[in-house]
């Protein structure tokens, strides 16, 4: 980078706001994956007005810019492979307003989600989205991303939470959108262009994001399935019943054993499967009710036993179990790379069967779990980065899983998002015209292509 | 020092199953401050990695990035996965020292403090509390250009010191009262002896008067967490060896210790030696029997002290009691147990202070961040006294509660059971 334009980002955000030491430029070039390459400098910006005249900068000298959250991305979405700046947006983490009577808070991007949680909660609010990783991704991130998470079945995703946003677009003019209403169609819904943009059609500073009031009962119930199949099954028979449970979480034998050889939280290890599922309201008696319903309905498709959480930490031990999935996975193989596709909820069971099938006809594991309820999956295939042969078949089986998911009327990633490492399978997940005009607005709002490019569209 | 060819180097299995999750950097007081990948614990684990490998040159600037992190064991503790990124630095400086050993650390850790008798005789750290020995840490530590008023902040670490060591007052023996029911021994800290010695003679009476006869070896050496800290193992592990065998003399069933630094330390010894055929066993006896005051004070009998002390009091945890030992409860206990106290939780009570032994005059900057985040909380809950069993915290809470004004009491918990005691029921 030129000594001139390292000088003038020090003149927009002040030295402490720029990195470039090889040992910063080292560390901000992987984001969640084992993706990885450094950028050519970091910037840290702390207002809205900042990003504006850093991107002016950028595209005046044409400098790659990839905006970062806090790097916990699937999809090696903030991975700087064509150098440049990476615009990390960890400072600007304020809330700037929270507007309890109208149930709605204003933030930075940058701020951490389970933070945003923790304090609206005080308020007796909640703010629903909750990927697995809250406590290590940004607001702007999981709008980037359109995140979602175990509650999003009954909940909803990022997106549907999102009443506005400013951004700054590419040329570094500062756009709003949206507002303080629920209800808005004046104009294009241009916020939902900006969400699951993956950080290429410009850089999120600021959300207005909705808030509903924090239920008060929630019930958890864990059923073991000696089948797999039925296990799959059941995900349907609930919903089909007409119940909306919150959480429906799907976890197989090959992840049950990978938790219990790492932390011993006495899961059960003769089944082929477990379900989670977790039901809540304001209502004490309807909610009760809800789980004893499912506990039925989980017993009439082959569950062995039904057992609900009878207090807080019972609760806590079947998440942690959870949300131990992925982690425990990386303590009993070297490498994982975990998917994310979706398949149409009656798929599930054919879905789950062919996976298995890949990895038995390969010879590499496959633990599945994942957000059932929505239908989708999170295949983990467990290898080592260091044999060439097994990286080899991991990527063949790769392309099988998505394969798969598109067979089945699904698709390649339900919150992961494209990055880099899908866009090889994006053509065949997407219809023609549709990536024409998606690729034309991007054109559009970037016409030299600086904003994280090579991600999340094929060029 | 050990050749070049057998340098003790950081194993792959310490960083190879990172998977990069950055779970670990909401809980890292450098991280919060900063906001950098660099100051985090992911961000340390990586470049260790990129060092070690050889994809990045371990430049000095590398290995500060070591030297920045608080070793408060918070990533540690939170990993999914079981990487210990704390470990890692501490390694790496380690590393760093086989690479390039630097002379003053040489005579500071194998020289004076491995030896309490000449440390006193020079009485180093005593001198801290005068300008002149400050400087000469500074000097020593190799960083002249101090910030303003850092010098001011330093002072205001140092508790009022006793006239003489506790190590030459302390008698080897003290006796229990009425019928012993255990013989204990005391590791008597470096930092408690010249610092903090009203502390563990309170420590040593609490014993006494919930029947243990308490043995205070006079040789035992400084645990060895400041030369840790400094990169020196090898010292570390001399200090060890010698510290066992003096315990094993005394026929002791417990050995205590009222410093938390210390108390993980020699909880260390059984895993730092374990590669060490002729020691393994004895240091894992060694460390099995090792015991916070307020850990071994909640394991017996104890007897509920009659006098009372009205005040709101909180409790600070010292990372290295919590995370490093796993005492959380013990000390709350404690201090519950005595009348007349009201205890309040405080905010993100178990979030580093900024001590990190001597981060506020190797890292003055980053160190008042983390303890204004500290003040804020203590503060915050209204207390007149904040307790905690840790020489270094106390120190560091000194000085916020100083550059705050403020009228909050710092001290050990065993402190208040001692006054408790010493005072007749009401
Ligand atoms: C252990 C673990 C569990 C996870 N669980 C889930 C889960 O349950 N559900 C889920 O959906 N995801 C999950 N993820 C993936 C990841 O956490 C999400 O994609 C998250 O939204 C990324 O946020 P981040 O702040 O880390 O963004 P980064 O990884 O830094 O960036 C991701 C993308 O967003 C863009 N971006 C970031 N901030 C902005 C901004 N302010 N403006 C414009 N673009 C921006 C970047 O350019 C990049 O394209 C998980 C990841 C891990 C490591
Ligand atoms: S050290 Fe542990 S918590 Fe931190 S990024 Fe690596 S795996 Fe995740
Ligand atoms: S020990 Fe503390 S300061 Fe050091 S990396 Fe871990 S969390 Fe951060």
């Amino acid at each position: 980078m030129e000594e001139k334009t390292v000088k003038e980002l020090k003149k927009i955000v002040g030295r402490d706001g720029v990195l470039h030491t090889p040992e910063d430029l080292a560390v901000y070039g992987y984001d969640g994956t084992f993706e990885d390459s450094s950028p050519d400098i970091v910037v840290l910006p702390e207002t809205t007005e900042q990003v504006s005249r850093i991107l002016q900068l950028a595209g005046r000298e044409r400098i790659p810019v990839v905006t970062r959250g806090m790097g916990s991305g699937m999809a090696g979405a903030s991975v700087p492979y064509r150098g440049g700046i990476v615009l990390t947006m960890t400072r600007m983490n304020r809330i700037i307003e929270l507007d309890e009577e109208n149930g709605m808070v204003l933030v930075e991007s940058g701020i951490i989600t389970a933070e945003l949680q923790a304090e609206v909660e005080k308020k007796g609010l909640y703010y629903p989205p909750d990927p697995s990783s809250n406590r290590q991704s940004t607001i702007g991130g999981n709008i980037a991303c359109n995140a979602g998470g175990p509650r999003c079945l009954k909940y909803g995703v990022t997106g549907d939470y999102v009443l506005g946003l400013t951004v700054v677009l590419p040329d570094g003019r500062i756009l709003k959108t949206g507002g303080k209403t629920i209800k808005d169609v004046v104009g294009y819904d241009l916020k939902s262009l900006f969400t699951g943009s993956e950080g290429t059609l410009g850089v999120i500073t600021e959300a207005r994001l909705k808030l509903i009031a924090k239920p008060d009962v929630i019930h958890t119930a864990s059923a073991e399935f000696p089948s797999l199949n039925d296990a799959s099954r059941t995900v349907n028979a609930i919903l089909s019943a007409g119940i909306v449970p919150v959480t429906l979480e799907l976890i197989d034998d090959t992840a049950i054993a990978c938790i219990e050889e790492a932390m011993s939280l006495g899961l059960p290890r003769d089944v082929e499967a477990m379900l989670i599922i977790e039901t809540d309201g304001s209502d004490k008696d309807s909610v009760a009710r809800e789980i004893e319903r499912i506990g039925a309905i989980c017993k009439e498709n082959g569950a062995r036993t039904v057992t609900v959480a009878k207090d807080e930490d019972e609760r806590n031990n079947l998440w942690k179990a959870r949300r131990s999935i992925a982690p425990s996975l990386a303590r009993m193989s070297p490498n994982k790379l975990g998917e994310d596709i979706t398949v149409p909820r009656n798929a599930i069971p054919e879905a789950v069967r062919r996976l298995k099938d890949i990895s038995a006809r390969h010879g590499l594991p496959i633990a599945v779990f994942g957000h059932a309820g929505d239908g989708n999956l999170h295949p983990n295939v467990l290898f080592d980065l260091r044999n060439p042969d097994e990286r080899a078949t991991m990527e063949k089986m790769i392309a099988e899983i998505f394969e798969t998911a598109l067979d089945l009327g699904g698709t390649l990633s339900g919150e992961h998002g494209i990055g880099s490492l899908k866009l090889p399978f994006m053509e065949r997940a997407v219809d023609a015209v549709s990536l024409d005009v998606q690729k034309s607005i991007r054109n559009l709002l970037d016409p030299l292509g600086i904003m994280n490019p090579g991600k999340a569209l094929p060029e | 020092m050990s050749q070049k060819n057998d340098l003790h180097k950081p194993s792959e299995n310490e960083y190879l199953s990172c998977i990069r999750c950055g779970l670990c950097l909401s809980n890292c007081p450098t991280y919060r401050e900063y906001l950098t990948e660099t100051a985090s614990p992911r961000g340390r684990v990586a470049l260790a990695r990129k060092g070690l490998e050889g994809d990045l040159k371990l430049t000095p600037n590398l290995y500060e990035q070591m030297y920045a992190c608080f070793d408060c064991l918070a990533c540690n503790e939170i990993c999914p996965v079981g990487i210990r990124p704390a470990d890692l630095a501490l390694e790496m400086r380690y590393f760093q020292e086989q690479m390039n050993p630097k002379r003053w650390k040489g005579t500071l850790f194998s020289g004076l403090l491995s030896k309490p008798k000449s440390m006193e005789r020079v009485t180093f750290p005593l001198r801290l509390y005068q300008m002149l020995g400050v400087r000469r840490l500074v000097y020593a530590l190799g960083l002249r250009l101090l910030m303003p008023g850092q010098l001011r902040d330093m002072e205001a670490m140092l508790p009022h010191l006793p006239q003489r060591p506790l190590r030459s007052v302390l008698p080897e023996i003290t006796e229990s009262h009425g019928r012993s029911a255990r013989k204990v021994g005391f590791f008597l800290g470096c930092a408690q002896s010249l610092l903090f010695a009203d502390e563990s003679a309170a420590t040593v009476r609490v014993l006494a008067r919930n029947g243990c006869t308490v043995i205070t070896p006079r040789d035992a050496k400084c645990c060895g967490m400041p030369a840790m800290g400094y990169g020196r193992q090898d010292t570390v592990l001399d200090m060890a060896r010698h510290n066992i065998e003096v315990f094993e003399k005394s026929g002791i069933e417990k050995i205590i210790t009222d410093c938390a630094t210390c108390g993980s330390t020699l909880k260390e010894y059984g895993k730092l030696l374990s590669d060490d055929p002729r020691w393994a066993e004895r240091a894992k006896s060694f460390s099995g029997r090792v015991r916070d005051i307020s850990e071994f004070l909640m394991e017996i009998p104890i007897i509920k002290p009659e006098g009372a002390i009205d005040a709101r009091i909180t409790y600070h945890d010292p990372c290295h009691l919590r995370r490093g030992q796993d005492v959380r409860q013990e000390p709350r206990e404690l201090i519950k147990m005595i009348n007349g106290a009201e205890f309040v939780e405080m905010n993100e009570a178990d979030w580093c202070c900024g001590s990190a032994g001597s981060q506020l005059i190797t890292h003055y900057g980053t160190s008042l961040k983390v303890l204004n985040r500290k003040m804020d909380n203590v503060e915050g809950s209204g207390a007149d006294i904040i307790a905690s069993g840790c020489p270094g915290c106390q120190m560091q809470l000194n000085v916020g509660v100083r550059r705050r004004r403020s009228k909050i009491r710092v001290v050990h918990p065993v402190l208040l059971l001692d006054e408790a005691y010493s005072k007749k029921g009401t």
